[in-house]
């Protein structure tokens, strides 16, 4: 028999520990005061899951979580492809390909509140370039149209986002093999089919990280409409996270704050697991070699 | 079947600096199948892509059938060409990669269907038709590029870049010969890269040789063997290869050290100075008496239907592919004798003459 040593594991503890207080502690005083409804630190009083009830029950929240799936699902509807469009066409060497590069990776190493209040400034009617410019166009006004709020805030999060998408497509397409691209001109095969048969299958997996970081980011999108619309007008930006902090830090309802905050987190996480599972799907199925 | 034709073409990587293939002229016959032999880095690849035009030469133009070529990119060419490790569609069945060259060029669905069951048989893997090439072994997907270099009937040559190099030793030479019988049925021209000789001249009907970027000698497998144009071909063509040594010319006798060997052919005059001599191992003899060049056996290897049998004398080592009678053993002493049509003398590099044996005294 083999002897056992099992005390390398005392070398984790370090980590568990950090984990502990940067993430665990915390998730749990949240998991805590979703369970209570706390009036002060000292008086509290122990509710069960009367918070989960209420949250899955209130209307204003559930239009939150709709309008943020929404938003998600067009970030993505616009972000993904255009990502992968503006990949192809970049310079592949030489100066050219660093330039664009750097050009691409610009919205990506500006503050988030930098970027909100630039585009607040320049999508004004009155001194922004871009609102006044849209006003006298379609008479664009994000600050009364609710249609007008949602897709400035759309706008932002593309302009901010797609980088992230083409650096990684960017990435993956240079990784493909020259082999791939000769063959399919021996092959005759059009741009398109290039594209399609060769490109996005070797692509899949960039992809599928571009989809989770980009879905998880966009359903939980706080900073943009926090400082452009505060979630108007009306409640048309309202997403989520910003209705979150209204609970929590604007009425400092804890309890509700916190049984939303699991079901947030829950719901992000299911989501993730299930694109991940789709995903890769196919990968594990070609696992098994035929003999 | 197409007459591919080269006229001074050349390739640089480096803006003209050094040139991985000098520039060449050269005509295939249509239908003929060439191969390019050589080691690693002398420039056949970078030949081949020429020829499909994945790579634009430097200098030079191509013709194929007299139309110039040059400037056509590879689809246009229409050329098929199967590379050295698989390269495949990932999401597509063995079928739709068969399929693949023939429904980008709008090939009738019948068509292709038959054609894909051809070129499947032909391949052995008519079973693994329906499965994703992925889920092969590399051998089998190597099998799948293979075919779908094959299934084009249209194209003015076929090219292969070491396809076999995955290829399971037994099955290559099943393969080999399949390749064989249909280049003979269809007459493709072929044009075949490899760094295997044996491969190069049991395919083609025309093997060039290429070192360093140029071709050092085009010819049958019979002429590169029995009468090579240049040390290279010397060494590189033959298992082993050509045994050398150091010699001198004088007024038309040749000399190692103090022994004379034989005259000049009197058909090639020769200016007096160094020579190398180069003989195969097959046509070396080495007889117990007798004068010649002497050497001690240093150790014979029984090799089924020969003897290789390895001699060291002070010009040199020698090896002799002797016949299984040879009844020499390690240690004796002996002479060697040259095959007077088969020893050819070098002179930087290339040959200068053959050996006149019957002139030795």
């Amino acid at each position: 028999m083999k002897t056992r040593n099992n005390k390398a594991w005392f070398l984790v503890l370090p980590v568990i520990l950090v984990v502990s207080f940067t993430a665990l502690i915390p998730l749990m005083t949240v998991a805590n005061y979703a369970l209570q409804d706390v009036f002060s630190p000292d008086n509290r009083l122990f509710v069960g899951m009367k918070w989960f009830y209420d949250i899955t029950n209130d209307p204003l929240i559930i239009d939150a979580f709709q309008r943020s799936f929404q938003f998600s699902i067009q970030a993505l509807l616009i972000q993904i492809p255009l990502g992968i469009a503006i990949a192809r066409i970049m310079p592949k060497s030489g100066w050219k390909a660093s330039a664009a590069l750097v050009a691409v990776s610009i919205p990506l190493i500006i503050p988030f509140n930098v970027i909100g209040s630039t585009w607040l400034i320049f999508s004004r009617k009155d001194i922004g370039l871009g609102g006044f410019l849209l006003n006298k166009l379609f008479d664009f006004d994000f600050t009364s149209d609710p249609k007008d709020g949602w897709g400035l805030i759309l706008a932002v999060d593309v302009w901010h986002w797609t980088p992230l998408v083409v650096l990684l497509v960017y990435a993956g397409l240079r990784s493909i093999p020259q082999a791939y691209y000769q063959a399919a001109a021996i092959d005759g095969a059009s741009s398109f089919a290039v594209f399609r048969y060769v490109e996005l299958p070797k692509l899949r997996r960039v992809l599928l990280i571009a989809l989770l970081l980009r879905f998880m980011d966009s359903f939980m999108i706080y900073t943009e409409p926090f400082v452009i619309t505060g979630g108007g007008p009306g409640d048309a930006t309202t997403f989520a996270s910003i209705l979150l902090t209204n609970i929590a830090v604007g009425q400092f309802d804890v309890g509700r704050a916190g049984a939303y905050s699991l079901i947030f987190f829950l719901l992000i996480q299911i989501m993730s697991f299930i694109f991940y599972t789709v995903l890769t799907l196919q990968d594990r199925e070609e696992e098994t070699k035929t003999k | 079947m197409a007459e591919i034709r080269l006229e001074n073409v050349g390739h640089s990587y480096d803006g003209g600096a050094t040139f991985a293939l000098n520039p060449i002229s050269l005509t295939w016959k249509d239908g003929n199948a060439v191969a390019l032999l050589g080691p690693s880095g002398c420039g056949k690849t970078t030949l081949l892509n020429i020829i499909s035009g994945l790579l634009t030469p430097s200098v030079g133009r191509v013709y194929f059938d007299g139309v110039d070529v040059t400037d056509l990119d590879t689809a246009k060419r229409n050329v098929a060409q199967v590379f050295q490790f698989p390269v495949l569609y990932d999401t597509m069945t063995v079928r739709e990669n068969l399929a693949f060259p023939l429904k980008n060029r709008g090939v009738a669905k019948d068509v292709i269907a038959t054609r894909v069951d051809e070129i499947a048989e032909l391949l052995n893997i008519t079973k693994y038709l329906d499965i994703r090439p992925l889920k092969l072994r590399s051998d089998l997907q190597q099998l799948v590029s293979l075919g779908r270099g094959l299934v084009r009937n249209d194209v003015p040559a076929i090219l292969f870049d070491e396809p076999l190099t995955v290829i399971d030793q037994n099955f290559k030479w099943t393969l080999r010969g399949r390749l064989k019988e249909m280049h003979n049925s269809t007459r493709h021209t072929l044009v075949y890269v490899t760094h295997d000789q044996t491969e190069a001249l049991t395919f083609a009907d025309e093997v060039l040789v290429l070192n360093q970027g140029s071709v050092v000698q085009s010819g049958t497998a019979s002429e590169l063997f029995l009468s090579p144009q240049d040390e290279f071909v010397g060494f590189f063509i033959g298992s082993p290869g050509m045994n050398f040594l150091d010699g001198k010319v004088f007024d038309g006798a040749i000399t190692v050290g103090s022994t004379q060997i034989g005259t000049v052919d009197g058909s090639s005059k020769l200016d007096n100075g160094n020579v190398r001599i180069g003989i195969r191992p097959e046509f070396l003899s080495l007889n117990t008496s007798g004068s010649g060049i002497s050497v001690k056996i240093n150790r014979v290897e029984h090799r089924g239907g020969y003897k290789m049998v390895h001699a060291d004398a002070k010009e040199g080592k020698f090896v002799a592919k002797l016949g299984t009678e040879s009844t020499l053993a390690a240690g004796q002493s002996a002479h060697l004798e040259f095959d007077a049509q088969r020893t050819f003398l070098f002179r930087n590099s290339k040959v200068c003459g053959t050996v006149n044996i019957k002139g030795a005294k």
